[in-house]
């Protein structure tokens, strides 16, 4: 909402200054975006007079002039057709700065001639529209002075108005608010007694509402006629243009005016460009307007309009037809004056994309009691017979003024319960009363009215939050939040599982990334699990789709680093992945991903292409760090992005904990990624819940007196057998006596054909006496023995 | 000269020329060995007269005595020379770089996140999460948005294809969401914040089609503006790490809370920097308010007996802010070589006990 310093005073009697007055606004809630003085950037600006007025030898337009400044005489080339000797005009000298032209002015040449500065019109100043010639001061203007006294300084107030104030989408409404803030007077508009207008005729224009329930309630037409449409005068022309917005003629000009001034929407049709009866009524599905927005509409059924015998003229309370519009020629109008209703506006509005200055005021809620008389059309009635001409008929009315609800019962205390500040009973009645209410006193409570343009007061709740807005946010006393008893955790067992895990997989490498939560269709696809969960309205293709797992934008990741000449890292995100269209429907994950080599080239040592072991270990540590139980099972149960041979799953029993793996070569391919890439993907929703114990007490740590003995085994077995199996048939064979396998070498030589050898280390841990070498040896032969039951792999010898 | 003492002197000096262990086990065996000039010596004490002998054993012992000593003495230092040479060749140079180890990093926003949890935590919120997907009642209609609401309106939410009991679902558009979930499991006391991923439809140098929020709700009987005033002041100040921050309150509107307000933080725009804390300069930094009597309504709440407030803060402007960084999309492109620039070593664990960051030390 804008508006100008001089319009604000038009209403409210104030000595404030610009700043006063705007530290007030945005602590009585009508937060300030910006204040802009548009004579602020031209104030080096002055009056110069034109003392020579010759023709340019090489020109048919251009002037050569000897301007005085009032301390010397420059030359300045000029095309203007209003240039003459004697003219004071606007000179700007080098180094001024043109806003039309976005930066200061130089000495130029023009044609083979010097110019030592410009003179100027209104709109290359932006201090009005005229671009017919150069700015024509006044005779007594003084040579030498600023600008400023031509032009004077009217700053443009830009401030925000949220949605709950609709009565604040007006010059006055905030001038109202800023006088029951404390901050000036209201001026009264008129005198009471005062007539504004005396309707000369009855007009025959058939009008019907048959909208009165979809939201026209209140609806108005009068006729005026024999007015005169022409360029409103220059002091409505300049508020509007300070506020951005384009006057067209003084009729249409009229209505802009009001809106912003006293937050009346209005409309004028040409009355003779309407056509038999008007009605207010829904309009048909697939009805058509051109607005005057120079766009076509199609309507729907619901949508409350103003039509003819011609069909529809204009989208109630939102934009009017082209075909009704005022013209320069239009001699006759119907001035509309209606409330309609912040649903049915919403509704309309948001259905049509299509938002306007009107639309932004009744979606808002207007104030239904300035519809007709003195506040209302007489207002505005008066202004375009002072304006236009002619005369006015008696208003013509349909429904009524919708009632106001019912008072509100108000107990001060609830004040200092809500806010913790004691605002006593009499400053709060006093408070209301200036914001319009009626309040009257009910036992040690208040029966309080709100005034009519206060829609958005409902309750007690309201009526709290008006008292501390006038008394002052700022007298919110800071009192310090009192703790509960007791230590607890702040985060479920769920949410410090996710930290861990973060930190885990951080420490081994991993940077945390965070990818939108949603993708591209085309690169979801292959991931999918379900149905693919779609976004009615991506703001992009690309984004169309909630991700189905957070491997393809990873990979995405992966390759905007490569791109950039990064050729290896390790990126990891915790996240939600998507398998429904309905809450909850989601899981935790969290994912890692390895691209390129293990390092760079070193001297020490040499780097690898990551791989499915990489992975492997990257979920193992992020499992670990949620605390997932040991006994876990390692399968090649994989999805179908990674490679078949080179992944697996990490599950308990029919759970999967974890997918790793080295990733498809045709995922990499369709994503265009050519290294090495692998992954991990780990559930944290699938891990059980931690087991509930009394205390935090650890198990007693039992060392054993006797050294640990250990023996190698290598095995010949068929390819397909798995190590671990080994490891296990090995571990197996005497829990009490072996502590630990483990695989410390892998041959797959060419000489051994479908087989391989591996090799393991045995440890043996005697806790009762010394092993003698016979019980030694009969440990290991049990080992070799159930190694071979189990898998079929022979010792190698 | 006696005999002996050129003979013990001739044996010193064979020690002290040997220049090898070997050599030195070679001057031993043949001076002390069991065929050597000292034993040799030894067994001819046998055939001396008793006054004879004991006078030559003595000096015999003496001799043996010097040059064993001798001998200890000359491996030692040979035994020094040696392990001197070896290490000598065994130097490298030092200066080439150290195996390669691999330290990640912790996104900014989650190091945020972490220092939210620990600073509200302490004022004994717990953390409460719910669903990105949401249906309408959770995100609008219970948090006091009324159907034809600006904010309901598609160039601001995504909605998803696909309906249930023809029930369109969304994409959260706030973490106010789970204010309405929490307080339908349970009843107060209420004390929650709710960090997560929050979605608009809107993307340009400002705004990210998802961002993230920290929601905070306090429900009792007792908890009023003052309070949530206080605990905001607590906040700001514990989470700048700065002793005193300027506050403003200012009256604003949501519709899920009445009175509202947006806080602003004291800061100063001088030469394009932004610094917070000090200076004329105004910034906002959030909204909140009394919880709505509807919102109570909504979750079964009876709001003459229970009140309380609601905050929301961004999550992504608090990283910007504190850690100085300039353009909230570069929080999610992925770019390695900013999030090793802005990001947190994963051992610098947000602790209001310990400190909340680190100092930054030499490195920032």
């Amino acid at each position: 909402m804008k508006f100008t310093l001089s319009w604000l005073k038009d209403y409210l009697d104030t000595d404030a200054g610009v700043q006063e007055i705007a530290d007030k606004l945005t602590s009585i809630g009508l937060e300030i975006e910006e204040i802009i003085d548009p004579t602020e950037a031209i104030k080096n600006l002055i009056v110069a007079q034109i003392d020579e007025c010759v023709a340019h030898p090489n020109s048919d337009h251009l002037h050569i002039l000897k301007v005085n400044t009032g301390k010397e005489q420059i030359q300045v080339v000029c095309g203007a057709p209003n240039a003459r000797t004697g003219l004071k005009s606007i000179l700007a000298r080098p180094g001024d700065f043109i806003p039309a032209f976005g930066e200061p002015i130089k000495v130029g040449k023009v044609r083979g001639v010097e110019s030592f500065g410009m003179m100027c019109a209104e709109d290359e100043l932006g201090v009005g529209q005229d671009h017919t010639g150069i700015i024509e001061c006044p005779e007594n203007a003084v040579v030498g002075s600023s600008i400023t006294t031509i032009y004077p300084s009217d700053p443009v107030f830009d401030v925000s108005i949220t949605p709950n104030r609709g009565d604040c989408m007006s010059v006055y409404g905030i001038a109202r608010d800023l006088a029951a803030a404390g901050t000036g007077t209201l001026k009264p508009l008129y005198d009471e007694k005062e007539t504004l207008v005396t309707p000369a005729f009855k007009s025959e224009i058939v009008l019907e509402n048959t909208a009165l329930d979809i939201g026209a309630p209140y609806f108005t037409l009068r006729e005026i006629r024999n007015v005169k449409n022409s360029p409103s005068p220059k002091w409505m022309q300049n508020r509007l243009t300070a506020i951005d917005l384009r006057p067209i003629s003084a009729l249409v000009d009229v209505t802009n005016y009001f809106n912003i001034t006293f937050g009346r929407p209005l409309h004028v049709f040409d009355a003779d460009r309407v056509k038999g009866k008007i009605s207010v009524r829904s309009a048909k599905d697939g009805e058509k307007l051109l607005a005057l927005d120079g766009k076509e509409y199609t309507l729907s059924e619901g949508m409350v309009v103003i039509a003819d015998e011609n069909g529809v003229e204009s989208i109630a309370g939102i934009m009017g037809g082209e075909v009704s519009g005022c013209q320069d020629d239009t001699t006759r109008v119907l001035l509309e004056s209606a409330y309609f209703t912040p649903e049915s506006i919403a509704k309309t509005g948001q259905k049509l994309i299509l938002t306007s200055d009107s639309r932004q005021r009744f979606e808002r809620g207007i104030d239904p009691a300035a519809t007709i008389g003195k506040y209302g059309s007489d207002m505005v009635a008066k202004m375009i017979l002072d304006l236009c001409g002619g005369e006015c008929s008696e208003i013509i009315v349909t429904g009524k003024e919708p009632e106001k609800p019912a008072p509100i019962a108000f107990d001060s205390k609830r004040v200092e319960q809500l806010c913790g500040v004691d605002v006593p009973a009499a400053e709060c009645k006093a408070i209301l009363e200036k914001l319009g209410c009626t309040v009257k006193a009910d036992g040690d409570k208040f029966i309080v009215d709100r005034p009519s343009w206060r829609s958005d007061i409902s309750g007690a709740h309201d009526l709290v939050e008006e008292v501390l807005r006038i008394h002052g946010y700022d007298k919110l006393p800071a009192t310090t939040l009192p703790r509960p008893n007791g230590v607890h955790g702040i985060l479920q067992p769920k949410q410090k599982r996710e930290v861990s895990v973060r930190r885990a997989l951080a420490n081994r490498g991993g940077y945390q990334t965070i990818t939108w939560s949603f993708m591209s269709s085309v690169y979801a696809k292959p991931f999918r699990k379900a149905d693919p969960v779609l976004i009615a309205n991506p703001i992009s293709q690309d984004l169309n789709e909630m991700r189905p797992s957070l491997i393809p934008n990873l990979i995405s990741a992966a390759r905007s680093n490569i791109v950039k000449g990064i050729p290896d890292g390790c990126l990891f995100e915790v996240g939600p992945q998507f398998f429904g269209f309905k809450p909850k429907e989601q899981e935790s994950v969290a994912a890692m991903l390895r691209f390129g080599q293990t390092a760079q080239r070193h001297w020490a040592e040499k780097p690898r292409a990551v791989d499915v072991f990489d992975a492997k270990a990257d979920a193992l540590a992020a499992l670990d760090a949620a605390e997932a139980p040991q006994n876990v099972q390692i399968t090649r149960e994989a999805p179908a992005w990674y490679h078949p041979g080179r992944s697996g799953a990490i599950k308990i029993g029919k759970t999967v904990l974890a997918y790793f793996g080295e990733l498809h070569p045709k995922v990499l391919k369709a994503m265009d990624v050519k290294t090495s890439v692998c992954a991990c993907e780990v559930f944290l929703d699938n891990l059980p819940p931690a087991k509930k114990k009394a205390g935090k007490g650890i198990k007693a740590l039992k060392l054993s007196a006797f050294t640990p003995i250990v023996r190698d085994l290598a095995f010949i077995a068929p390819r397909s057998v798995d190590a671990e199996k080994i490891v296990i048939a090995a571990k197996n064979t005497d829990k009490a006596l072996i502590s630990d396998v483990s695989v410390f070498d892998l041959y797959e030589g060419a000489n051994l054909g479908d087989k391989k050898s591996i090799a393991i280390q045995i440890t043996i841990q005697p806790t009762e006496k010394t092993l003698t070498d016979e019980e030694i040896e009969s440990v290991c032969r049990r080992v070799i023995g159930a190694v071979a039951a189990n898998t079929g792999a022979e010792l190698r010898v | 000269m006696s005999k002996l003492d050129t003979l013990q002197t001739e044996l010193l000096a064979q020690v002290e020329k040997a220049a090898s262990l070997t050599d030195l086990d070679a001057v031993r065996v043949s001076v002390l060995g069991k065929k050597g000039i000292i034993t040799e010596k030894m067994k001819t004490l046998g055939s001396m007269a008793p006054e004879e002998r004991k006078t030559a054993g003595q000096q015999f012992n003496a001799i043996k005595n010097a040059i064993a000593e001798a001998i200890e003495a000359k491996k030692e230092a040979l035994e020094e020379s040696e392990i001197n040479a070896r290490l000598a060749q065994e130097a490298v140079d030092i200066t080439l770089p150290v195996r390669p180890e691999h330290q990640g990093r912790i996104h900014p926003l989650y190091q945020t996140y972490d220092e939210v949890i620990a600073i509200f935590g302490q004022m004994g919120f717990e953390v409460a999460e719910g669903p990105d997907i949401e249906d309408d009642f959770h995100n609008f209609t219970a948090l006091n948005t009324p159907k034809n609401h600006p904010a309901r309106q598609m160039q601001d939410t995504f909605y998803l294809k696909g309906e249930e009991n023809g029930e369109r679902f969304i994409v959260r558009t706030q973490t106010s969401a789970v204010q309405i979930r929490t307080m339908e499991a349970q009843k107060p006391p209420v004390r929650i914040i709710v960090p997560g991923r929050t979605y608009r439809c809107d993307y340009d140098a400002t705004h990210a089609p998802m961002f993230h929020q920290v929601e905070g709700l306090i429900v009792d009987k007792t908890t009023n503006m003052a309070h949530l005033k206080g605990c905001l002041i607590e906040f700001v100040k514990t989470f700048f790490e700065l002793d005193d921050v300027p506050v403003r309150f200012r009256p604003s509107f949501f519709p899920f809370t009445e009175p509202s307000a947006e806080m602003d933080i004291g800061c100063s725009r001088a030469n394009g920097e932004l610094k917070i804390g000090t200076g004329n300069d105004w910034l906002e930094i959030l909204g909140c308010g009394m919880v709505h009597p509807n919102v109570l309504k909504a979750c079964a709440i009876d709001p003459d007996e229970y009140q309380g407030f609601a905050f929301g803060i961004g999550l992504d402007r608090l990283a910007m802010l504190k850690y100085a960084i300039p353009d909230l999309r570069t929080f999610f492109e992925s770019d390695l070589r900013w999030i090793k620039h802005y990001g947190f070593v994963p051992l610098d664990i947000p602790s209001t006990g310990a400190g909340l960051s680190m100092t930054g030390g030499n490195k920032r």
